[in-house]
């Protein structure tokens, strides 16, 4: 790609860093192959992932398990403890799980939380399959721009994001002066602290990861398969939902899952933009954590959450992949 | 290797009441400031065999996607039994086109991608289920029908996409390097197998091509294309003896081409003075030539003789020794250097069996070949 010398200069400086970013974890990786450098390599990622995921994902366990001790420090019972005739004991409070299941409040925060995510989910898959498709067939040159640009509002807090929708979603902000000005209404629409500008919150928090894995996946896309769907007498719309569609599964699956999994334990978001009664899981946690400073109800919430949901997700994943597996076979 | 077949007897093009299934008329396709395919026009017949012959960036592909309709010409018109199809979408011509890299659909089954074109036609459900049997069967691929495109080998992917191609009877089915990922052995045995059932279902196949050997197995008819334009319309046999110029004599089989001026013009034979041999070669020429116009001789290895004594009463006598040879099992190329200095390529078959080269290295030979097999080229 020719492009003009004064222009390339700062394509030229990241192209390098990340050349030369790949070429030295390749060299690294080399480094490393030899067998005993194989366990290192493998030990890098299991130790992070020990330190900052399995050892807190246990102790939000234990502490769901405990009882609150209000005015402790920290404000729960100990798990370990000595009875009056010295012997150890364990003390196991399940009262946290048994309030789940009976108190509605909480049922409603996991069907809310549900709601929002999975509406989001659709509404990023909506979005982002055309972005993506679009992405994946641009010039290389232009691919690497469009990325950039799909990432570029990371770059910015999510929390400055969701003020930033605060500004544009509320009675008389920019869209509401927009579509009035354009003479499209005559009353401002009322979207802030509604449940829509929830869903258009996340969905364009979580676009990118949708964007990505389905980028990744229709750049993989042989597009002389479109071409001989066309020989064979399938029109456009036939050729997307025969061929390009099924081909993408894997892409729509893992980008829903980018997507689907945050966005049920999303907390900021709904706060910010949506409804006093728009009452979620990652409130719910919020509130018995710093206003009811009840540990373990919080650890309890969090951690159904993860039973009734992020876990079904990963099995069935995991099974798709074996599946997947099984038929190259 | 140029075998005349039964139906290439019967020829249409040399028929004036024939109608032409395919008329392609001055095509023009341009990439950016290039000429892919730069002013082509060509007729081909109901049940051809037909090939589009060239080297890498010929346009012989960009001119099959204009016919199977992926690109639309600059200029020109492609019709179809008489109808205009240039600028009708890939979906409703009446043409399949069977691709270079096959193009299956990873994600159906062997049935499912042969049934896919008949589906797009709705057709009945029964009637599709017996189309596909009866494609299976035509390729010989009956057992294989539940298998995925990667649960099969190279020649099996291809005879699918041959089904494929051929389930919704085309008009006409065109095919890019059908056999160009096939390794050698099995290559050759799919020539024939292709040319068994084009004769088999009758349809007019159209090939593109850069295997000179491939096209003159299989074809009624070649035409060779260079840097976007067809440079000869012929069948195998006559592209071979009757090559309409340097670049065909030379694409086509071995050749060694010799230049010269011609100085003497007779009847149908002219004398030329060639520089490379220092001395005159004696040639045939169809049309008469001007005395001192600058000409390449063509002449075919195998239509040269060798003598190992000095010949005499013959058209041409070049003498010269042993370069090199090349045993082919069949046959054995000498290469032969002339006293001036040029070498020259003689083709001598093995009729029969000897262990023993018939000549020797630095032998001194004489070669010998009738004016009537020399072809004079324009220059």
């Amino acid at each position: 790609m020719a492009r003009p010398a004064s222009h390339s200069s700062l394509w030229q400086l990241w192209h390098q860093v990340f050349t030369d970013l790949f070429r030295w974890i390749g060299v690294l990786g080399r480094e490393l192959s030899s067998s005993r450098g194989r366990w290192v390599v493998l030990a890098l990622p299991m130790l992070w992932l020990v330190a900052f995921f399995l050892v807190p994902f246990l102790l939000v366990l234990k502490i769901s398990f405990a009882s609150a001790v209000s005015g402790a420090q920290p404000p729960y019972s100990d798990m370990i403890g000595t009875a009056e005739d010295g012997a150890l004991t364990l003390r196991f409070a399940i009262a946290g799980y048994q309030l789940l299941l009976t108190d509605s409040l909480y049922v409603t925060a996991y069907v809310n939380s549900l709601v929002f995510a999975t509406v989001s989910t659709l509404g990023c898959l909506v979005l982002g399959y055309p972005i993506a498709y679009g992405i994946a067939r641009a010039s290389p040159a232009a691919r690497a721009v469009l990325l950039v640009l799909v990432i570029l509002p990371f770059w910015t807090s999510s929390l400055l994001r969701a003020y930033a929708l605060i500004g544009i979603l509320r009675t008389n902000g920019l869209l509401n002066q927009l579509l009035m000005g354009l003479g499209i209404t005559d009353a401002p629409l009322v979207i802030l602290h509604t449940d829509l500008a929830v869903y258009i919150g996340i969905t364009y928090n979580y676009l990118p990861f949708m964007i990505m894995p389905l980028t990744a996946n229709l750049m993989r896309l042989d597009f002389t398969l479109l071409e001989a769907a066309a020989d064979l007498g399938a029109r456009p719309l036939t050729s997307f939902l025969r061929i390009t569609l099924p081909l993408s599964v894997p892409g729509i699956v893992a980008g829903s899952l980018l997507v689907f999994i945050p966005a049920v334990g999303e907390f900021v978001i709904p706060d910010l933009l949506g409804g006093p009664d728009a009452l979620t899981i990652g409130r719910a946690i919020w509130t018995e954590f710093f206003s009811n400073r009840d540990w373990p109800m919080a650890s309890a919430v969090a951690i159904a959450m993860l039973a009734l949901i992020v876990v079904p997700m990963l099995v069935f994943e995991y099974v798709q992949d074996k599946r997947l597996e099984g038929d190259r076979r | 290797m140029a075998t005349a077949r039964p139906h290439a007897t019967v020829e249409p093009w040399q028929d004036p009441n024939a109608e032409p299934i395919l008329r392609i008329e001055g095509v023009t396709k341009t990439f950016g400031k290039v000429y892919a395919v730069d002013d082509v026009s060509l007729d081909i017949y109901r049940g051809e065999f037909f090939s589009l012959l060239g080297g890498s960036g010929c346009g012989k592909s960009t001119l099959l996607r204009v016919l199977g309709g992926f690109e639309i010409p600059d200029k020109g018109r492609v019709l179809i039994d008489g109808v205009d199809v240039t600028r009708v979408a890939p979906y409703e011509r009446p043409v399949n086109m069977m691709f270079q890299s096959y193009a299956l659909f990873p994600h159906m089954t062997v049935e499912q991608n042969i049934a896919f074109g008949l589906k797009q036609d709705g057709r009945a459900r029964s009637e599709i289920e017996d189309r596909v049997a009866a494609m299976l069967d035509l390729v010989r691929m009956g057992q294989l029908g539940r298998r995925r495109p990667d649960q099969l080998s190279g020649g099996q992917r291809q005879r699918v996409a041959l089904a494929r191609a051929l389930a919704r009877s085309p008009k006409i089915l065109l095919l890019d390097e059908p056999l160009g990922a096939l390794d050698k052995k099995l290559r050759e045995h799919t020539q024939f197998e292709l040319v068994n059932i084009q004769e088999k279902v009758g349809t007019t196949f159209i090939m593109v091509t850069h295997d000179q050997e491939e096209a003159m197995t299989m074809s009624s008819r070649i035409a060779v294309m260079d840097a976007g334009r067809i440079v000869q319309v012929s069948t195998p046999s006559a592209l071979y003896e009757y090559p309409a110029n340097r670049f065909v004599a030379e694409f086509i089989g071995a050749v060694n081409t010799i230049a010269g001026t011609v100085v003497d013009a007779g009847e149908d034979r002219v004398v030329v003075r060639a520089h490379e041999l220092g001395q005159d070669v004696v040639a045939r020429a169809p049309q008469p030539i001007p005395v001192g116009t600058d000409v390449s001789i063509a002449i075919r290895p195998e239509k040269i003789d060798v003598r190992e004594q000095p010949p005499s009463g013959e058209d041409n006598v070049v003498q010269g020794k042993v370069a090199d040879i090349a045993y082919l099992g069949d046959v054995s190329i000498y290469h032969v250097r002339t006293d001036s200095g040029h070498v020259l390529r003689v083709q001598e078959t093995h009729a029969a069996r000897t262990a023993d080269p018939h000549y020797q290295w630095g032998e001194t030979l004489w070669l010998v070949w009738n004016a009537a097999d020399a072809i004079v080229l324009a220059s």
